[in-house]
């Protein structure tokens, strides 16, 4: 006698919209569970008709991609979400942006266009607030890094310790000026860059296994024993399509906005 | 400067914590008000974890009722874990708070909330790191005073050497009172510093400062007299009672923690209090008269609070929440209100007797359908009059069969071993029990496939219970007789796989009952043993039994008592309590008397539906009973339709 779910299925998604949103500040501490929790709330508060998924145990209609881990800060966080009536993105945007406690929050919604989010996010560039006295042993070590053909390093896992390559998945590593426009993203995520560092910014591709600004840092360990008094702050600056010649990341919403406007 | 932020230094060693994101506050509602503009400010502790002390309502309703008070604020503080502990000792981080990382000792106040007397020990640790004197005796005008609060607090003697006050009873009204005499003190300059601001305290006859009284005992250890040395501190201290709950919804604004938290739902306090007179709970006899939450007032509570918070689950809380005159009304109504917006609700504490499965039905029709737990607490029928649980085992065999019937799969049962007058064959009775409800459950639903857990942990006699002169069953004993039970539940293979046995072992509870019924004498073996590393004596992988008994052994070898004198020792008529002093409201007379019926086996109604039986409270206290039904109803309302606000184009 298999139970059925009663009453009617749940409403279906007439829209779907992604959303560029932040974890800075004192969240960065969060977790992506917490944010998940926070967000979910947020839904409910700002009494946005989020679409459900059916069974005895409905799940809000949200996919998330590439968290940033615990305690990095991050300018460029994406997710998409099923709506089960049309909102005007604009309105909505300020709405979950007000639901959400502050360091989480919404920079931009778009109306999702075809093919999937976590296609676009190909690459990642991470601020790395280095903590060091001594700058030239800093550019010695990531040039080592980045002269490697192949930098092994070891993760910690659920299944045990996990062996992989974190040199092919770098695309560029090298140092940021003050007052450049990284080194002002960065400033905006953590409140203000700290003193005695090498502010470092890494371009790194999304792979199978992940490579994380933890295991970069590992990497320069392991190659150059290049290690921080403490361990470094993370800011992700920003994520989307790679540009492999100019190591440039561009805007992951574009094509959604190109798809709005090329059908209006 | 006073009231600085410490969280730059904080900052610094989040990294190399577990969950950080615990410490660093900024939970939705949270409240953070300017230092300067305030003349009374309070710490509020919850001495546990954050994700246990967050959802604590009693602290969160304390928050709200200060914070909304021109001039005062109160920020949270929690206990951190040794991880974060052993960094702040390292690089000279107080105890702070979460809402603007405020350095606990800078506050006028610091109130700690006691729900178990297993958090003791955290409190020792947080007066360390605030860098606060561990003994009262020697603070100074700048330091805050240290209020104990909540359901331990009715005997506060074992920390009576590190607390300033003890408030018994319902907090709302005496925070406020303890602030007003604060704020007139302050204003005055402060005269007769520390003292006489205890004076004024004590003076109220409703707050309780442990120095000024003394303690003398007879040569076998008892205590002699517990008597005043202060003229203006009276001989008794009085609990609080909050009357009309409708005139105190609070919280308004329950927080939301980022963290991950025990209870993910906001919660209602529908009544307080509770008359069913079962002998074991501490809770409900403390908390007496009953007093109920109206129909229409905890509508607004939820409508409030789901706004507010955005949780997916509301709590109907009391000490048995299926006792309120409407709940049929309550559940009804609050399920047609949230028709599709996924929006649950629960019971936590529901008697078997006052279940029933529409509203049941009612509870589970927005959200999602888990398990049924009730507490039949003794196994035999004999034992349940002992302890005034008047609940028969066909009363139960019918509630889970309806339960089978209607499509519930999984009821939990919760026990108790180690009872007044309980043998092995009571406790073994558990396991026939379990099995008639896998049986009738198997007949009633037509399948194999149900469940039935059994849950059972060792009985802690309490102060202000009639079971507060009975003998502790000793941890050995305990420990055998739930081995028998689990043998005797596996034994049987037709229902063996189809019983979970949960069962905690017996030493937890022992150093609970120390503390529990201990007088001032257990305040050397919390030091003690706070000194050689106990932290976290809640938690089974912080908690060590033989650091305590060894701590117990050290304190007590010039005295003519030990561990066992506190606990697996029964207490005679006219022993002189160390909790005496403190009135509950109770008769100790009327107690006693229930006491000796108890091991007759003689019952006692609820005061609720027949006439009162002197229990003593309302008297005492210049209380009344306060229940519907108001006869209202929840008129439907519309949730706030979003289309207005996001409609697309």
């Amino acid at each position: 006698m298999a139970r059925k779910p009663e009453g009617p299925p749940p409403p279906p998604v007439v829209q779907k919209v992604r959303i560029h949103y932040t974890k800075r500040g004192r969240l960065r501490f969060s977790s992506h569970r917490d944010f998940q929790r926070s967000f979910e709330r947020a839904l409910r508060r700002g009494n946005v008709p989020i679409a459900f998924s059916a069974g005895f145990s409905p799940h809000p209609k949200v996919s998330y991609a590439n968290a940033a881990p615990t305690g990095v800060a991050s300018q460029a966080e994406y997710l998409e979400v099923g709506l089960a009536k049309r909102c005007d993105v604009i309105a909505l945007a300020k709405v979950l942006d007000e639901s959400l406690p502050v360091g989480f929050d919404v920079v931009e919604i778009v109306e999702a266009g075809p093919g999937a989010l976590a296609d676009v996010l190909e690459a990642s560039a991470w601020l790395i607030e280095f903590p060091t006295d001594d700058q030239a042993s800093v550019v010695a070590g990531f040039e080592a890094f980045l002269a490697a053909e192949e930098v092994p390093v070891q993760r910690m896992t659920k299944n045990g310790i996990r062996h992989f390559d974190a040199r092919q998945a770098v695309v560029t590593l090298g140092l940021v000026g003050a007052g450049s426009s990284d080194w002002e993203a960065g400033q905006r995520a953590v409140g203000s860059i700290l003193d005695g560092c090498a502010i470092l910014k890494a371009v790194v591709r999304h792979t199978t296994p992940a490579v994380r600004p933890d295991d970069v840092l590992y990497g320069l360990r392991e190659i150059s024993g290049l290690t921080p008094s403490s361990p470094p702050r993370v800011t992700r600056l920003a994520q989307g399509p790679l540009d492999p010649q100019t190591a440039v990341i561009s805007d992951p919403l574009d094509r959604d906005r190109k798809v709005i406007t090329s059908t209006s | 400067m006073l009231g600085e932020s410490v969280f730059p230094a904080l900052e610094a060693l989040l990294p190399f914590v577990t969950k950080p994101i615990q410490y660093v506050g900024g939970e939705l509602n949270s409240t953070v008000k300017a230092w300067d503009e305030c003349d009374v400010r309070w710490a509020l502790m919850y001495p546990d974890a954050y994700e246990v002390g967050l959802p604590n309502q009693g602290s969160m309703i304390l928050y709200e009722v200060i914070n909304e008070q021109e001039g005062m604020l109160a920020e949270r503080t929690y206990a951190v874990w040794p991880d974060l502990e052993k960094l702040m000792r390292e690089h000279k981080v107080p105890q702070f708070t979460v809402d603007a990382h405020r350095a606990v000792g800078d506050f006028d106040f610091l109130g700690v909330s006691f729900s178990t007397e297993l958090g003791y020990t955290n409190l020792l640790t947080a007066l360390d790191l605030a860098g606060v004197a561990l003994h009262c005796a020697d603070r100074g005008i700048d330091d805050p005073i240290v209020v104990a609060g909540g359901h331990a607090a009715f005997n506060p003697e074992p920390i009576a050497r590190f607390v300033d006050a003890a408030v018994l009873g319902d907090g709302e009204e005496a925070v406020l009172l303890m602030s007003s005499i604060l704020r007139t003190w302050k204003s005055q300059g402060r005269p007769g510093g520390r003292e006489e601001l205890l004076l004024r305290f004590a003076e109220t006859g409703s707050v309780y400062i442990p120095a000024f009284y003394d303690v003398e005992y007879h040569d076998d250890g008892r205590i002699r007299r517990v008597s005043a040395n202060q003229p203006r501190a009276p001989w008794r201290i009085s609990k609080h009672t909050v009357m009309d709950l409708d005139q105190w919804p609070y919280p308004k604004k329950p927080l939301v923690p980022l963290a991950e938290t025990v209870h993910e739902r906001m919660s209602v306090e529908i009544f307080r209090g509770c008359t069913r007179g079962c002998r074991f709970c501490q809770a409900g006899m403390i908390t007496r008269p009953v007093r109920e939450r109206s129909i229409t007032g905890i509508g607004e509570m939820v409508k409030a609070g789901l706004d507010a918070t955005g949780y997916e689950e509301v709590g109907l809380l009391s000490l048995s929440s299926a006792d309120h005159s409407e709940i049929a009304e309550v559940a009804k109504d609050l399920a047609d209100r949230y028709e599709g917006t996924q929006t649950g609700l629960s019971l936590p504490s529901t008697r078997v007797d006052a279940f029933n499965v529409d509203l049941a039905n009612e509870l589970t029709r927005n959200g999602r359908r888990s398990g049924l737990t009730f507490a039949p607490e003794g196994g035999s029928e004999r034992i349940r009059k002992v302890i005034n649980k008047m609940v028969t085992e066909e009363d139960l065999i019918r509630t889970v069969t309806t339960a089978y019937a209607n499509g519930w799969r999984q009821v939990k049962l919760y026990f108790m071993c180690g009872l007044p007058t309980e043998t092995d064959e009571d406790v073994l009775q558990i396991a026939e029990v379990a099995k008639r409800v896998i049986e009738a459950g198997r007949q009633a639903s037509g399948m194999k496939d149900i469940r039935c857990t059994v849950s059972i942990g060792g009985f802690v006699p309490k102060p202000h219970t009639p079971f507060q002169w009975a003998a502790q069953l000793d941890h050995e004993a305990t420990d055998a007789r739930l081995a028998k039970l689990r043998d005797a539940i596996r034994a049987d293979r037709r229902y063996g796989k189809s019983i979970g046995f949960r069962y905690h072992d017996g030493k937890p509870g022992i150093i609970e009952g120390l503390l529990s019924r201990g007088d001032r004498r257990v305040g050397d073996v919390i030091e003690t043993v706070w000194k050689a590393g106990a932290r976290f004596d809640g938690w089974s992988e912080h908690f060590s039994y033989d650091a305590w008994a060894q701590a117990a052994a050290d304190a007590f070898e010039s005295e003519p008592i030990d561990l066992n004198w506190y606990t697996i020792r029964e207490r005679g008529e006219d022993e002189v309590l160390p909790w005496d002093h403190l009135d509950s409201g109770l008769d100790k007379e009327w107690l006693w008397q229930d006491w000796q019926e108890s091991i007759s086996g003689a019952e006692v109604e609820d005061c609720r539906w027949t006439p009162c039986y002197d229990c003593g409270v309302c008297d005492q206290m210049g209380t009344s009973i306060q229940i519907g039904p108001t006869g209202q109803r929840l008129i439907p309302i519309s949730v706030v339709d979003s289309s207005a606000v996001l409609a697309g184009s």
